[in-house]
């Protein structure tokens, strides 16, 4: 934890460049629980021996052995890229967040600073709660956890990934009413200032993403379109943020994309046309494959949002992945000579990554579009299948 | 596995979120800025389409008055032309009848000289007669005072006056 939080700066500079490499992270993460075996083996010897010269001098070294072995890249990766009760800012210092527990017993609301960074339980009225691997678990009497009661709790805590999420919403809605709002005062000049920025940007998605796909219809799925592309780009841009404010994985997170790819499958559900549904239970084929084809529109269906889904996280967490482990190559080598190579390989893989965080949300609005477009197909398009 | 395990939690607050968002930003955002990039293509097309049949009446405009120009040229030169035969005419004319009234008045002049003449030429042989008579008279006074010198002196004055 202290030397995470030592080189947490440094990680953040380099966030961006993590994406190239993550082949690399797999071999880190091989190394990972040797390392714990080792150490919970040496001071077991330690105490079992008598306190000879020898054996105090043994104890020592391995003592300082496992204080070392206490970096651990894939440990400090993952935990970076998994979602927090409460916010890391700098060495000991960490923001503590509400948590939120729907109970059977009612709602709870309290500081996940009561748990002391997941040392300490803590208990309320009705439960003794307690932080293991990240999740809140019930404990019982006994203090062990009890599986049946934890099963009954629904955590709906402000973790770091929400936190981060409510200040992009935050962002996104002062950035764009102050945007339109300027709008409002520059009607018939050319625009100005931040609205110069983000007019193309917006002209971007209507001409090159809606247009194409989605045809004349294109001004009805305009709102959708927009609010997905730049929740997604904001997110990711706030995730190559290497301190407070941003950090936080929130597009590399599945539940993040799998709300994203849920919404994409329910706006081409709802407007799927008569073509698009023609498409999946009566495709133009002879009618003894329909056995066959049916069920594999069927699936299709669910395999587009699917891979929406699976793409953006996969590629924000490889990035998150692939500049940690660069960074981290200069704890596992010990040197800071390291650094040399690694500062500049961080920096460049973060450049990449800041054309990754546009990318992404230009692909996962671009195949939005894409399948809403084949879902609202007008029927003589259709013809030409 | 806890990485590809959605949280209950994320995917509560992210609908939430983007719930938020699609309805204050579609609301409040996105209509107001398509709608005023959407005038304002609208206003920029009207313009130029303007500026472009502005730029035809121009043409337009051009071709007329250079055809005008041509025209009130061609008109001009024919003014001009016509000025000029009228004024050789006139001149032309002018000559013809200066000539002719020169010819009549020299032909005038012509006949009263001759008539002069004529006149001149008859007084003269009237003086001649005069004269011869006088001079008859004096000689035949003069012979009569002396026969013979009279018919001497006729003789004489015969001799010098000469019928011219």
């Amino acid at each position: 934890m202290r030397i995470i939080g030592l080189f947490k700066p440094n990680r953040n500079k380099f966030i961006l460049i993590l994406a190239i490499l993550s082949f690399n992270s797999a071999i880190l993460f091989a190394n990972e629980p040797a390392k714990n075996a080792d150490s919970e083996h040496a001071d077991a010897i330690v105490e079992v021996q008598d306190s000879t010269a020898v054996v105090a001098e043994n104890a020592e070294a391995t003592h300082e052995n496992a204080k070392e072995e206490k970096f651990n890249p894939s440990e400090l990766i993952l935990e970076h890229i998994a979602d927090s009760h409460d916010w890391h800012l700098w060495g000991h210092t960490s923001l503590p967040l509400p948590i939120i527990l729907y109970t059977p017993k009612g709602l709870e609301v309290f500081s996940s600073s009561h748990f002391h960074h997941g040392e300490h339980p803590y208990t309320t009225a009705n439960y003794t709660y307690k932080i293991e691997e990240n999740k809140i678990v019930v404990l019982n009497a006994a203090n062990e956890v009890d599986e049946a009661a934890t099963k009954t709790i629904i955590d709906i805590s402000i973790t770091k990934n929400v936190c981060s999420l409510l200040i992009s919403v935050a962002l996104l809605l002062f950035i764009f009413l102050s945007v339109a709002n300027a709008y409002k005062n520059t009607v018939g000049k050319a625009p100005k200032g931040f609205q110069s920025m983000i007019e193309p940007i917006i002209l971007f998605v209507r001409d090159d993403v809606a247009k194409p796909n989605l045809g004349k219809k294109y001004a009805k799925f305009m709102p959708f379109l927009l609010t997905i592309f730049f929740f997604i780009w904001i997110n990711n841009m706030m995730g190559l943020i290497p301190f407070f404010p941003g950090g936080a994985n929130v597009s590399g997170n599945i539940a993040f994309t799998m709300v994203l790819a849920l919404v994409t499958f329910i706006v081409i559900t709802v407007n799927g046309g008569k073509v698009y549904w023609s498409h999946i239970f009566a495709p133009h084929v002879p009618w003894w494959l329909y056995p066959l084809l049916v069920p594999v529109e069927i699936f299709g269906m669910f395999t587009k949002p699917i891979a929406l889904m699976i793409r953006l996280f996969a590629n924000i967490t490889a990035g998150h992945i692939l500049v940690l482990s660069l960074i981290s190559l200069i704890f596992i080598f010990k040197s800071a000579a390291i650094a040399t190579v690694a500062v500049p390989f961080t920096v460049f893989i973060s450049v990449i990554e800041l054309l990754v965080a546009f990318l992404q949300a230009y692909i996962f609005t671009m195949l939005a579009a894409l399948f809403i477009g084949m879902a609202v197909e007008e029927p003589h398009a259709a013809d030409h299948h | 596995m806890e990485l590809v395990t959605p949280s209950i939690g994320l995917v509560f607050w992210t609908t939430i979120a983007f719930l938020i968002l699609i309805f204050v930003l579609g609301k409040f955002a996105w209509k107001p800025i398509m709608q005023a990039l959407a005038e304002r293509e609208q206003s920029i097309e009207d313009a130029l389409s303007s500026a472009e049949k502005a730029k035809e009446e121009l043409t337009r405009l051009n071709n007329e008055s250079e055809q005008l120009l041509k025209v009130a040229r061609a008109e001009r030169d024919t003014i001009l032309k016509e000025a000029k035969q009228l004024r050789d005419n006139l001149v032309a004319d002018a000559k013809g009848i200066a000539q002719t009234e020169a010819n009549k008045m020299i032909a005038k002049a012509k006949v009263e000289i001759d008539n002069q003449k004529i006149a001149a030429l008859a007084e003269v042989k009237s003086q001649v007669a005069n004269l011869s008579i006088e001079i008859a008279e004096k000689v035949l006074r003069n012979q009569l005072a002396d026969k013979a010198k009279q018919e001497a002196l006729v003789a004489d004055l015969l001799k010098e006056v000469k019928l011219s």
